[in-house]
């Protein structure tokens, strides 16, 4: 038998190979993609050329010129192309960054309150994932944008319900503590504090596991989080001078301030995306049976526990997945920014474009950059998603 | 959205390669049309009205050249294109020319592959403001929010304004012209910042037109030019001079009314320039009475601008700058023979 095949394929012609035959397929299509590739570069490159119209990444260093409306690091006019494209870039970091987390906790009880038994918490969730779902994200965007700018005040008339907020159409300003260095050993304290509970949360779980008896995890935690940073702060001579803005001229001084553009467009992105989060996490608690509910019960855990220990565990598995591409939607939609006037990668990319002219670079860093946010997004979620998974026993 | 427009830039860049360079005159009269890229929201410069009908000292100076090409001020094909996407439509061979209030410079007329035109509109970027903060001039508005269109000179002219006069600016960028003036009127900025012409064209689009003005300081010298590919010297030297034909006209005293009292003129300069004795024509590649044309279906510079900007419009611009060199203006044509 094996003979026979072997003198089957002694005689088959090179061309007739299988194997052969789909290794040439493959080397042909290498060589088109490649050629594809080289023409349309080539081509592009000649033509530009022609049309001269400069090339290169060489405007990065050379001096922006223009001002951004709002940005977490020093910026002016007078630093460089890349330096305002990484203001650009941080920006929408913060936005997506504080999205994602809220998007997830609102959606996770939106997704809880429609499984809710209360005729009118399911129902008002229902009707909350319906609307916000079902209107586009750039009407919402316009929409909250457009309810702030309206609706709030000048900063002569701001809303002032006590002493060192404001609420204005600029923003919602607050007073903020003066800089101190005790607060960078606040900061440090809270670090310690997080190292201190995770090693505490390993060995409680082991001595549970060895004895049966519970330590307070919960509530130790909630005690180190905020007792190590106050002990700190006593230690440091408790400084409570404040920052509070006071308007002078055309807007406030001091404090911190929440721009319009920055709140409606979180807000919008939160709300959207949190119709979409909940349907995913009712999905989720769905799929794990009723059984797994009633056995829990019956071996006496409380409601709690159950969600926490038997419901959660499964539903994250039928979560995870959806939920990550949530997150991604979340970040490519706040690029949505640059129409209510949020300045953020895109937003910044656009003017450096037009003032440079040179668009097919400008749109490549705008690829990259959105390509390594949703890339590392993935990332950290399937290595959330494969810890979570169940491990069969 | 964000998406469609990257998309878009990708397949600009594939049409970029794919591109055979031919003329663009041949190419123009093969198809029957000119593709123009204009404003599209701009009152006064280029915006079609409740009719559909395309408006504006833009519109109406492609218009000559269609008149030029054509003797037909209607084959024409509009493309409104924001100031981010319009150079881009240029490169790429999307449109053949563009009338969209674009202010020349140096980096625009080399590194994007452009070539600038005669200039059809004198401006530069002022401020608008509400009256009631009392401001009586730019240089009080030290810490002040201002509204700017992103894509332009604008952001880069303020921010050196304020720079030069140690200011500091609180800039709030939105792309799209008619959400940025609703931001302002809503009073989300102190002034909106942008060339005088389109400001005035703001300003009476305005809740309360009388609430608002514009500020005595101009921070920039903005020359709107139309705007053609690199290298097509035969395509320019077209629209150049059916803009110059409109400017000519006004300097010869010639109008749409009186154009064909003035074929039996005696005036040699006008006699060359109707085409009455032969030879611009046959110099552009055109016909010999495409000046004519242009005056008779259009009329003459002076026409064009009180018609769309001029003191009896929404606009109320004067001539200022615009005027013709021999009423203190820079308006100014080279002689047509």
């Amino acid at each position: 038998m094996s003979k026979a095949i072997n003198n089957n394929t002694e005689n088959i012609s090179f061309w007739y190979d299988p194997d052969k035959r789909s290794v040439m397929y493959q080397i042909g299509a290498a060589c088109l993609f490649v050629f594809v590739a080289w023409y349309l570069v080539s081509n592009t490159m000649t033509n530009l050329e022609k049309q001269s119209i400069a090339t290169g990444f060489g405007f990065l260093n050379t001096e922006a010129a223009f001002e951004i409306g709002e940005s977490i690091i020093e910026y002016s006019a007078a630093d460089r192309y890349m330096r305002a494209l990484w203001v650009g870039f941080l920006n929408t970091l913060l936005v997506s960054f504080i999205g994602i987390i809220l998007t997830v906790i609102l959606g996770t009880f939106l997704g809880i309150a429609r499984l809710s038994k209360n005729w009118l918490i399911n129902k008002c969730a229902a009707v909350y994932i319906e609307l916000f779902q079902d209107i586009p994200i750039l009407l919402q965007l316009f929409f909250w944008y457009a309810f702030f700018y309206e609706t709030l005040p000048s900063p002569r008339d701001a809303v002032n319900p006590f002493s060192g907020l404001f609420l204005c159409n600029r923003g919602l300003i607050f007073g903020i503590p003066q800089s101190h260095p005790v607060y960078k050993y606040m900061a440090i304290a809270l670090i310690f504090a997080v190292i201190i509970i995770f090693f505490m949360k390993k060995w409680a779980k082991k001595r549970q596991d060895l004895t049966g008896k519970t330590f307070p995890v919960f509530y130790t935690s909630i005690t180190l989080i905020i007792g190590l940073p106050f002990v700190c702060w006593l230690i440091g001579g408790a400084p409570t001078e404040m920052s509070i803005p006071v308007l002078k001229g055309f807007n406030f001084k001091g404090g911190m301030s929440i721009s319009p553009e920055f709140a409606a467009l979180l807000l919008g992105l939160v709300l959207y995306t949190a119709a979409f989060v909940a349907e995913v996490v009712r999905a989720g608690i769905q799929s794990v049976n009723r059984g797994q509910t009633e056995a829990a019960k019956a071996v006496g855990l409380k409601s709690g526990q159950v969600l926490n220990l038997i419901i959660l565990p499964q539903a994250l598995r039928v979560i995870i997945p959806p939920l990550t591409s949530q997150m991604l939607n979340l970040t490519k939609n706040s690029s949505l920014a640059v129409a209510i006037g949020y300045p953020d990668f895109v937003s910044v990319a656009g003017t450096a474009i037009n003032q440079t002219g040179q668009a097919i670079e400008g749109v490549m860093l705008i690829m990259v950059v959105y390509l390594i946010f949703s890339l590392s997004t993935s990332v950290f979620m399937n290595w959330y998603n494969k810890k979570m998974a169940i491990v069969e026993r | 959205m964000k998406l469609l427009k990257v998309l878009a830039v990708c397949i600009t860049v594939l049409a970029m390669a794919a591109l055979t360079m031919a003329g663009t005159l041949e190419d123009v009269k093969a198809k029957g049309f000119i593709q123009t890229g204009v404003n599209g929201s701009l009152f006064g410069f280029g915006k079609a009205d409740n009719k559909g009908v395309w408006k504006g000292l833009d519109v109406e100076c492609a218009r000559a050249v269609s008149v030029a090409v054509f003797g037909d001020p209607d084959k024409l094909k509009f493309t409104p294109l924001t100031a981010k996407t319009r150079f881009t439509a240029l490169q790429s061979g999307e449109i053949d020319m563009l009338f969209r209030n674009c202010t020349q410079t140096l980096s625009r007329d080399t590194a994007l592959g452009l070539d600038f035109g005669v200039v059809n509109y004198y401006d530069g970027q002022g401020f608008l403001i509400s009256k009631k903060l009392g401001v009586k001039s730019a240089t009080e508005l030290d810490g002040a929010t201002v509204c700017v269109l992103p894509g332009t000179t604008t952001e880069q002219n303020v921010a050196d304004y304020f720079r030069t006069n140690g200011m500091k600016m609180n800039p709030v960028v939105i792309e799209n012209t008619a959400e940025l003036a609703k931001a302002f009127f809503a009073g989300r900025c102190d002034c909106l910042t942008s060339d005088a012409s389109q400001l005035a064209g703001t300003r009476a689009v305005a809740p309360n037109p009388g609430d608002y003005m514009i500020l005595p300081e101009i921070i920039s010298e903005e020359p709107l030019a139309p705007a053609v590919r690199h290298g097509d010297n035969k395509w320019k030297d077209i629209v150049n001079y059916s803009v110059l034909a409109l400017i000519n006209a006004e300097y010869l005293g010639i109008t749409s009314k009186n154009v064909d009292q003035m074929l039996k003129s005696d005036n040699p300069k006008i006699k060359r320039f109707l085409g009455v004795t032969p030879g611009i024509g046959k110099a552009l590649g055109l016909d010999e009475k495409f000046a004519y044309n242009i005056v008779k279906l259009i009329g003459n510079y002076g026409e064009v601008f009180e018609r769309n900007v001029g003191v009896n419009t929404a606009l109320g611009i004067e001539r200022g700058l615009n005027a013709l060199w021999t009423e203190g203006g820079l308006m100014y044509s080279p002689p047509f023979k």
